[in-house]
């Protein structure tokens, strides 16, 4: 019982994660109906911006962790949302209207771009960081000694997810920009009739999916605290699972499945193999399309002929 | 589009605010990008904290010629075309320029192995470039190449007036029957090439090994080109059927000693039974979900081939393949006692070479046999089944065809050239790894056949010597290899989305023309 409350207590954390890169996914797929491939890779750019604010803290001698969190959030923020903006303008504008191929290949070129940019920039070893925040509370004792333990990082990821998600919600239900949004997503060409900006709304899709992803790389910076090239490719493929077992399109959806899939790795990991815990977050998406091709909260398609 | 934009610039801005706004905007978002990522390079060293060196100036030269680069654009736009000229080809002359006479002659170039610029001008007595690394110097060249052939191309637009719609349309029919005719004359052409390069005093170890892996790749986009360019199925997940190939030759030799052209047959049939068994479920699902689940197959092979260690030597792989045999004869120098060598037997001197150009050749047979296979499915009631399901499922149901047993055989084909050219992948490496098999050779095979304008054959071969052999060429890059073939795959992308040789027309018609408005009445 006390071990399962620890996976339960990891697998939410991890699910967390996910669930921030997998919206990313799913906004994008909302609206334009295509994968972005090199999301995964702008969630790895933002893990770096906020490693690398962290050391910018470390040398101007800001030491009061809130303050360092804060500016690590919204630096990595800004400028991994610049990467999205990139991303938009050069893989898919140019390709709007064409095959549904073309923007696929462009984002995979543009994924591998930015990985290799980064081993270039950055060096390809693996960058290791110093824990910012440490301790947690101990919640449970089992009678061999085996301790529960929460982390006040854990905490805070799973915190800072619940209010990111229902910041989200807000957005997308209550704003003219979530407004605009919707109408590209269910009508392109009739929202750019109504006098929505359907460029700019697609612009800020990507924006906003690159400033989760930011968020998601600089929690898994400090919860990890190890970040290299080319991680973003696992944790993307991992997120769009996500996406698309919670249903794509749908912002639910996505952070449901983002807490599946990282329950099904902390448990599978703790009960059965862990070299096979990607094995089985791809298993599971494979029964559910097979049997929910929709995933879980997600439409049914109308094909219309 | 000419008096749209004649119209606005009359009531807009004149083009010098609207160049110094898009130039702001430019600097700002070289800045977002840049100040970070490449601003500070953070260092890890073994038991000390992490530390980072900066490299501002690099960022500042960026804000610099970047945004003066859209300023020449954006006078280019208004008809201007003197500043992209000028400024742009004296900025490639001496950027490109500079930076291969640094890399070609190690001229002692001020600033490159230094992270401050200009340093030492006098002292170092070499040409001041702006970055510390010749390769970026030439990046930002060929940045204002682009310019110069924006500028080039306004010019000859403005000499020629605008397009209008019918002659644009015309124009788009002229250089699709020249695709055609192009991939009709360069067909046979590189054909021929290919037959008679290794006879050529030419061809030497490097080349007919790059050949020979360019080859793989066509063949392997060719069998892809089944799935995706004829029935449409995204399959994002094509390297797991290679794999399964490669590590059932290397296991039937192995363990059971069998030669290379008795497990041939054996791999490309074992593949496409685990086509047939990853896509019976799968294949009811449509477009992107079948590209996703193909992609989580792929990765779950080389997951298992990894931790699989009893079976697949985990991610040490297996070696000590058999080599490659002349149906039989070894390549050897000194064959083991009662056996003739391939030298011996045609009584020639002894050449690592025999092995590399018989290898090159069986590739090159196998690759043609997958072409001929291709070229003839399509024209079998089959094949053409797979066409119409590619442009519409529905209507196919309607006439009867069963759409799942249909993709069923088109994955199961594809996934059998795949298991081909595997076991070759095989004999050639003679050590196989799952680090062979990662979606980046998915993704590689794909964009080759993307990029080759689906469903055309010519145009397959073409991307793969683009793809392949352009890093191959440039292996002294190195590492900005793996850029360059990103931003290629990018470029090519955006300049041609519909392929190099794009068309896509059904290989037989009914009535030519007719074949639009049939369609369009279909009962649904």
């Amino acid at each position: 019982m006390e071990y399962f409350t620890q996976q339960l207590i990891n697998g939410l954390t991890l699910g967390s994660i996910y669930g921030l890169i997998a919206i990313g996914y799913t906004m994008v797929y909302g609206i334009i109906g295509m994968v972005n491939f090199a999301h995964g890779d702008v969630y790895m750019i933002g893990a770096f911006q906020a490693m690398i604010m962290m050391l910018i803290c470390g040398v101007l001698g800001i030491s009061w962790v809130p303050l360092q969190l804060a500016l690590m959030l919204i630096v990595a923020v800004m400028f991994t949302a610049a990467y999205g903006w990139a991303v938009e303008r050069i893989a898919y504008r140019p390709l709007r209207g064409s095959t549904r191929l073309a923007p696929l290949i462009s984002a995979i070129g543009m994924s591998i771009v930015l990985s290799n940019f980064v081993q270039l920039a950055q060096g390809p070893r693996p960058k290791p960081l110093p824990p910012v925040i440490r301790g947690g509370f101990e919640i449970m004792e089992s009678d061999n000694g085996f301790i529960v333990q929460l982390g006040y990082l854990q905490i805070v990821i799973v915190l800072a997810t619940i209010v990111l998600m229902a910041a989200f919600a807000y957005l997308i239900a209550k704003t003219p920009l979530g407004r605009s949004q919707r109408a590209c997503e269910q009508d392109m060409k009739m929202a750019s009739l109504l006098g929505v900006n359907v460029d700019r709304t697609i612009s800020q899709t990507f924006v906003m999916g690159a400033a989760l992803a930011a968020v998601a790389g600089m929690m898994v910076t400090l919860y990890w605290g190890v970040n290299d090239f080319a991680m973003g490719f696992i944790a993307g493929i991992k997120a769009f699972t996500a996406a698309v077992l919670g249903g794509i399109g749908s912002l639910p959806g996505a952070m449901l499945g983002g807490i599946l899939i990282g329950l099904i790795e902390a448990m599978w990991s703790a009960y059965f193999s862990i070299e096979y815990k990607d094995v089985a977050a791809f298993g599971i998406l494979v029964l559910v399309l097979i049997f929910r091709p929709t995933g879980l909260l997600g439409r049914p398609e109308i094909e219309k002929v | 589009m000419a008096t749209m934009t004649m119209t606005a610039a009359k009531a807009a801005p004149t083009p010098l605010t609207v160049a110094i706004k898009e130039a702001g905007m430019t600097a700002f978002v070289v800045f977002m990008l840049s100040f970070l990522m490449i601003g500070f390079e953070t260092q890890a060293s073994q038991g000390q904290p992490m530390g980072y060196v900066t490299r501002f100036a690099a960022i500042a030269w960026g804000i610099l010629l970047v945004p003066l680069g859209r300023m020449a654009l954006v006078f280019d736009r208004y008809g201007q075309s003197m500043p992209a000229l000028i400024g742009g080809g004296l900025a490639f002359l001496y950027l490109f320029g500079g930076a291969v006479i640094a890399l070609a002659f190690d001229v002692p170039v001020v600033g490159y192995n230094e992270h401050l610029i200009g340093s030492d001008l006098a002292a170092a007595g070499g040409i001041p470039m702006p970055f510390a690394d010749p390769i970026v110097d030439a990046i930002f060249g060929l940045g204002a190449l682009f310019i110069v052939i924006n500028g080039v191309q306004t010019l000859r637009r403005a000499a020629h007036g605008e397009l209008t719609l019918e002659q644009r349309e015309a124009k788009e029919d002229r250089s699709s029957t020249r695709a055609k005719r192009l991939s009709f004359i360069l067909g046979p052409t590189l054909l021929v090439i290919a037959f008679v390069l290794p006879m050529t005093p030419f061809s030497d170890r490097s080349l007919i090994g790059t050949l020979t892996l360019i080859l793989t790749y066509v063949m392997l986009g060719w069998g892809l080109n089944i799935v995706v360019g004829l029935a449409g199925l995204l399959d994002l997940g094509y390297v797991a059927f290679y794999a399964v190939g490669a590590y059932t030759y290397a296991k039937l030799s192995v363990d059971l000693g069998l030669n290379f052209w008795a497990c041939l047959p054996l791999a490309g049939a074992f593949a496409a039974f685990f086509g047939v068994v990853l896509g019976f479920p799968v294949l009811r699902l449509r477009g992107d979900y079948l590209a996703i689940v193909t992609l989580g197959f792929g990765e779950m092979v080389r997951i298992i081939l990894i931790n699989w260690q009893s079976f697949t030597g985990g991610p040490a792989g297996i070696g000590g393949i058999e080599k490659m045999t002349f149906f039989g004869v070894p390549f050897e120098k000194n064959p083991a006692a009662g056996t003739v060598s391939f030298h011996q037997l045609f009584g020639l001197e002894f050449s690592v070479m025999h092995r590399l150009v018989f290898l090159y050749y069986v590739i090159l047979v196998l690759a043609l046999v997958t072409n001929f296979f291709a070229l003839r499915l399509r024209r079998l009631p089959i094949g053409r089944a797979w066409e119409a399901l590619r442009e519409d499922e529905t209507a196919c149901r309607a006439l009867g065809i069963n759409p799942t047993n249909t993709k069923l055989t088109a994955f199961a084909m594809g996934a059998m050239f795949a298991g081909f050219a595997g076991s070759f992948f095989a004999v050639k490496q003679f050590f196989i790894s799952p680090e062979s098999f990662t979606f980046l050779e998915s993704a590689v095979i794909l964009a080759i056949v993307v990029l080759g304008g689906m469903g055309s054959q010519v145009g397959v071969a073409l991307a793969a010597i683009l793809l392949i052999g352009m890093p191959e060429v440039m292996r002294e890059l190195s590492l900005y290899r793996m850029l360059a073939f990103g931003a290629v795959m990018v470029l090519i992308m955006l300049w041609r989305p519909k392929g190099l040789l794009a068309h896509r027309e059904p290989t037989i018609l009914l009535h030519r023309g007719g074949a639009k408005k049939k369609k369009a009445g279909a009962p649904a």
